[in-house]
């Protein structure tokens, strides 16, 4: 597949109030690229952009990589009405395009839901459900996907294999996740960046491929920084009383500080 | 077990034996003349002598019921989709709806009576005009309370704005319709019994205002009931076949 990076470069406001920017994000070819941040500072803006949902959002920049994407949300957006399968179908439907029921039953073959085609969205588990959801991603068959954290309304081993089956099926696609989850990010992104008050900031991955193993010691320390870095986690030897202070920025070596890179909102 | 269940039954019938005593006791305690207010014994008399007369007459102000309900939430329905695919068509047509409603209906009564005749044909638009507005109201309320994650969802996959309504606005709006075509269910009878005031020979409206004008009360009475019971068993009726669809539908 031959899947475009995506970039954006610029500024957002929504009813004349700064989201974000100005600021620089690069998400390379065929790679997940992690979008990290609290609730509240942007990142599902950046995302509704690239989606070509950006109604209401001023954005003042270049944005390269939109149009031909999928989107997968936390909400797995499954239509109550319809089937397993119709639902993955629904992007034909809604095209006016010949539904191909083969294809989509072969996809639902690979989310290991083929014997569930006929049912309704209601009998199955979330876990089985936002997997549905994944099958009518893939159906899609766009060179980008963008993912809204779709894992988060998950228990946690049925997070972990939802992980690991999207990166799967998602081989050869440029990926863009936002997350507000340091483990998330830290097993499944080949490029990490933050985004918080301050600013976007580029941060180094852990080595190894893709979905990275939940315990490892590398990808384990990869989450402390990172929720170090959110400003989660007082930093050691600082701020022992009073509130605690914001993480230095500093404490990444920074491998590319992100070309021309003003942080802060005014 | 068995215990309460019959406590459920009598729970159920006190209501009912309520009020027939207070009807009763209406009676004896203002003695009142049987052509003032008879008991409830007098109209079941009245009730079982003149059943005969009074279904031929419940038989015709059902079918105008009927009719006017289908047609009415048939109309109601397509016009709801319409306004709800079109901004322009809601801009021209949803200021004349709301005047419309301005209208008092049984003012309507006579000029329909003249346009469509003397027969069901009045009844069954009066119907029609009451409950199309509520059908409307319910279904377009709906339409336009889609979850805005379905259509943002459509539009990333690159879906037109008629095929998101047909799709997905439509079938998402369905119980909108179906609470809408309940409540019609209940108003109906209002209009076929306002239009049967008004002009005709046959109905259970033109059987009570038959019956006043010759202080037969009790059979005034018993024909009441016997639209009161019509009106309760076409709302609930509506009302179970309408969830039976709802629930096939998934939705």
């Amino acid at each position: 597949m031959n899947a475009p990076a995506l970039a954006l470069h610029g500024t957002a406001h929504i009813a004349g109030r700064l989201v974000f920017g100005p600021l620089s994000l690069n998400a390379p070819a065929g790679c997940w690229t992690c979008l990290l941040g609290p609730s509240g500072v942007g990142k599902s803006t950046i995302l509704r952009l690239f989606a070509g949902l950006g109604d209401g959002i001023a954005f003042d920049g270049a944005l390269s990589g939109a149009g031909q994407v999928a989107l997968m949300a936390q909400d797995d957006l499954l239509l109550p009405w319809l089937s397993v399968l119709d639902n993955v179908t629904l992007g034909a439907r809604l095209r006016g395009q010949a539904v191909d029921g083969g294809a989509a039953l072969q996809v639902l073959e690979r989310v290991g839901l083929a014997d569930r085609a006929g049912d309704r969205p209601g009998d199955l588990s979330g876990g089985q459900r936002q997997r549905v959801a994944l099958a009518r991603t893939l159906t899609e068959d766009r060179p980008v996907v963008l993912l809204d954290e779709p894992f988060s309304a998950l228990d946690a081993r049925t997070r972990a294999q939802m992980q690991d089956l999207t990166v799967e099926l998602l081989t050869g696609r440029t990926v863009l996740l936002v997350t507000h989850d340091p483990a998330e990010a830290a097993r499944l992104g080949h490029v990490l960046f933050i985004l918080t008050e301050d600013g976007l900031q580029e941060v180094p991955p852990p080595d190894g491929p893709i979905p990275r193993p939940v315990g490892d010691a590398a990808v384990l320390a990869a989450q402390a920084r990172l929720l170090t870095h959110l400003g989660a986690v007082p930093v050691a030897g600082a701020g022992t009383r009073g509130a605690a202070p914001r993480a230095p920025r500093d404490i990444f070596p920074k491998k590319e500080p992100g070309a021309g890179l003003p942080r802060g909102r005014r | 077990m068995t215990r309460a269940v019959w406590m459920r039954g009598l729970l159920g019938v006190a209501p009912v034996v309520l009020a027939l005593s207070l009807w009763q006791a209406a009676v004896w305690l203002g003695d009142l003349p049987r052509f003032i207010l008879p008991g409830p014994a007098a109209v079941a008399q009245t009730l079982w002598h003149s059943r005969a007369l009074i279904a031929e007459h419940a038989l015709v102000t059902l079918t105008e019921v009927l009719a006017g309900l289908m047609l009415g939430a048939a109309l109601g329905g397509v016009s709801a989709i319409g306004l709800a695919a079109s901004a322009l068509a809601r801009r021209l047509v949803q200021p004349i709806l709301v005047f419309t409603q301005a209208v008092p209906v049984f003012a309507l009564a006579p000029i329909l009576t003249l346009w469509f005749g003397y027969g069901m044909g009045s009844k069954i638009a009066m119907a029609l005009i009451i409950i199309y507005f509520p059908v409307t109201a319910s279904f377009l309320d709906a339409l336009t309370r889609t979850h805005p994650g379905w259509l943002e969802l459509a539009r990333v996959m690159g879906a037109s704005p008629l095929r998101v309504l047909w799709h997905i606005r439509v079938p998402a709006a369905l119980p909108g319709f179906a609470s809408g075509v309940k409540l019609a269910a209940v108003y109906a009878p209002i209009g076929a019994i306002i239009g049967e005031w008004v002009g005709a020979s046959r109905g259970l409206g033109y059987l009570m205002l038959l019956a006043n004008g010759r202080a037969k009360t009790d059979l005034m009475f018993a024909a009441l009931i016997v639209l009161a019971l019509l009106t309760l068993a076409l709302h609930w009726a509506v009302g179970a076949g309408l969830r039976r669809m709802l629930q096939r539908y998934g939705a």
